[in-house]
């Protein structure tokens, strides 16, 4: 009986969180011996919730998000994942030899998809990013804007739980990322994925996030955290959002003014 | 608000109409931003790239011409006049022998590059993953492409006699390194952010190696082999005027040796003639198609 209840604990347990990260710190051997990137991070992604890393340069949020994507190890602590995370970078990463289409396809290949499955897979995942026509363009073929989409399709087409985003809109125009800002929401909301979105701009962090978690520098511990009520479907102009990013960016600037001072 | 400017008058449908605006923005911009990217017509490549080599052949067959009409050179055992050349040709071919000559020539070259393709390409990927293997050789492997192939005859005579063999020694030894080389720094180039989305995406070892890596080190790859060819026809070449033997065959090497014996200047410059055609064609028929359909692909092709 105990046995059976500690078990359906630990059912619970598992799908609680979509990443788990206890005590993590990261420590990287430089000039002047080691150094402390990541100091004693403590963060839950809970499922189906979005939330940002907001920081300045020298936060480690990069560094967090490899570590949670599993490209390299903590020095301290332990991260959880339900499952293998997505991770989405501010290049699109999209591989120049094969098209949109089979882009999408080598993620599901090495998924295990049965190889009859893919095209319909991958066309509708291109049709979810609205780029129906693209499967058989080439990557230079598309814009800054369809390139990332072909990116969020194809890791998509991982079927994670979790989608990591390393400030993916961080070089595209302006017209384009506020597009993209939507597009995101919508598929978000469509398919219920976590996200653990990195980026600097505190208006993109406040624009699409349940949950904004601030980063203090150098190193990077967790600062503050702000849940944002603010009803989907937002516009980065709208009036909360304005007035939420002025408190996280005073918050923030005191966090950086810390540096000078030193 | 939003309905007002849209078709549907049933206010209910807001929300869709909201998101059918969205795509259409979406489209908008897709629109904007991408441009067509049209093959240039058939009138323009002329114009570009056929006309201007005729023009230069055309202006050296006319020096050519120029020196011999006003008396620059008189001594045809010097230089033979441009139809002097095409009248050994027309001879060669009246004979029967001339597709033999260069047949003889590239079938040897052509077979002694796939040996070396298949030695070369194993050879480089050893270089490029194997720690050891590339600090113990990979220094030896590019001095080796410096050290001009017709260095190798000597010793490959000594060894092997006047023989086949010893040609392709030669050839390997040209060509291998060259293929070999390319291949290293075609893996070496290949941008680290690929290895990290494949290994994100679960590709990782051999599916690592073959999904992300060999086909992002093909540019590479494609330059060292067009290199590798360049160097075994050049080996190939060397080997056959100094290997000049009756039982090995005529070919393009050992025609411009008999020339030079016979004091036959017009089968000399033939010959030489024959070399450099060779050479080109199988560049534009073999590799530069290749490289370009590769490079087009990844849009890594420069419009001129």
């Amino acid at each position: 009986m105990a046995t059976a209840l500690a078990k359906a604990a630990d059912g619970v347990g598992t799908v609680e969180h979509a990443a788990r990260i206890e005590h993590v710190s990261k420590s990287f051997a430089g000039p002047a011996g080691q150094q402390l990137v990541l100091d004693d991070i403590t963060l839950d992604v809970a499922p189906g919730e979005f939330v940002t890393l907001l920081g300045a340069s020298g936060c480690g949020k990069s560094t967090l998000l490899n570590l949670v994507a599993g490209l390299d190890k903590p020095s301290q602590g332990s991260i959880s994942t339900d499952g293998r995370p997505a991770l989405m970078f501010q290049e699109h990463a999209l591989f120049p030899w094969l098209t949109a289409g089979k882009n999408i396809e080598l993620a599901l290949k090495l998924r295990g998809v049965a190889k009859n499955e893919r095209r319909e897979r991958a066309e509708a995942l291109l049709e979810l990013v609205r780029l129906k026509g693209a499967y058989g363009k080439r990557v230079h073929e598309l814009s800054g804007g369809m390139r990332q989409r072909v990116a969020l399709a194809r890791a998509l087409g991982q079927e994670s739980k979790l989608l990591l985003m390393d400030e993916p809109f961080a070089a595209l125009d302006a017209i384009t990322r506020d597009v993209l800002h939507d597009e995101l929401t919508r598929i978000w909301e469509e398919t219920r994925l976590s996200v653990l979105f990195v980026t600097h701009n505190v208006r993109e962090a406040v624009r699409l996030a349940q949950r904004v978690v601030l980063l203090s520098s150098r190193p990077g511990r967790v600062a503050r955290e702000w849940r944002v009520d603010i009803p989907q479907p937002r516009r980065i102009e709208d009036a909360p959002v304005a007035e939420l990013s002025l408190e996280i960016t005073d918050v923030l600037r005191e966090e950086i003014r810390r540096h000078g001072q030193q | 608000m939003a309905s007002s400017e849209t078709r549907t008058t049933d206010t209910i449908e807001a929300p869709t109409a909201d998101k059918d605006r969205l795509g259409a923005v979406e489209a908008g911009l897709d629109a904007l931003e991408t441009t067509g990217t049209g093959r240039p017509s058939f009138g323009q490549t002329f114009r570009t790239k056929i006309v201007p080599p005729i023009v230069a052949v055309v202006l050296v067959l006319a020096v050519w011409q120029g020196l011999i009409s006003f008396g620059v050179v008189t001594d045809p055992g010097t230089l033979p006049s441009p139809s002097a050349v095409w009248a050994a040709a027309e001879q060669a071919w009246l004979e029967g022998k001339l597709l033999g000559y260069i047949w003889t020539s590239v079938s040897r070259g052509l077979f002694g590059f796939l040996i070396a393709l298949a030695i070369g390409t194993p050879l480089g990927i050893l270089v490029a993953r194997v720690r050891f293997v590339r600090a113990a050789i990979g220094p030896i492997l590019s001095g080796l492409q410096s050290l001009p192939s017709v260095a190798w005859v000597p010793p490959a005579v000594v060894w092997l006699g006047l023989s086949d063999q010893m040609m392709y020694t030669v050839i390997l030894l040209g060509a291998v390194p060259s293929i070999a080389n390319g291949l290293v720094s075609g893996i070496d180039q290949v941008p680290p952010l690929y290895l990290r989305a494949g290994r994100t995406m679960g590709a990782t070892g051999l599916q690592g190696a073959w999904h992300i890596v060999m086909p992002a080190a093909l540019p590479g790859y494609l330059a060292g082999l067009k290199q590798g060819w360049a160097f075994s026809w050049r080996s190939l070449m060397a080997a056959e005027i100094i290997a000049n033997h009756p039982d090995l065959g005529v070919g393009l090497g050992q025609l411009l040796e008999n020339g030079r014996t016979n004091i036959d200047m017009a089968t000399v410059f033939l010959a030489i003639f024959l070399i450099l055609l060779v050479g080109i064609a199988i560049d534009l028929l073999i590799f530069s198609p290749l490289e370009r359909r590769v490079l087009r692909g990844r849009g890594l092709l420069v419009k001129s």
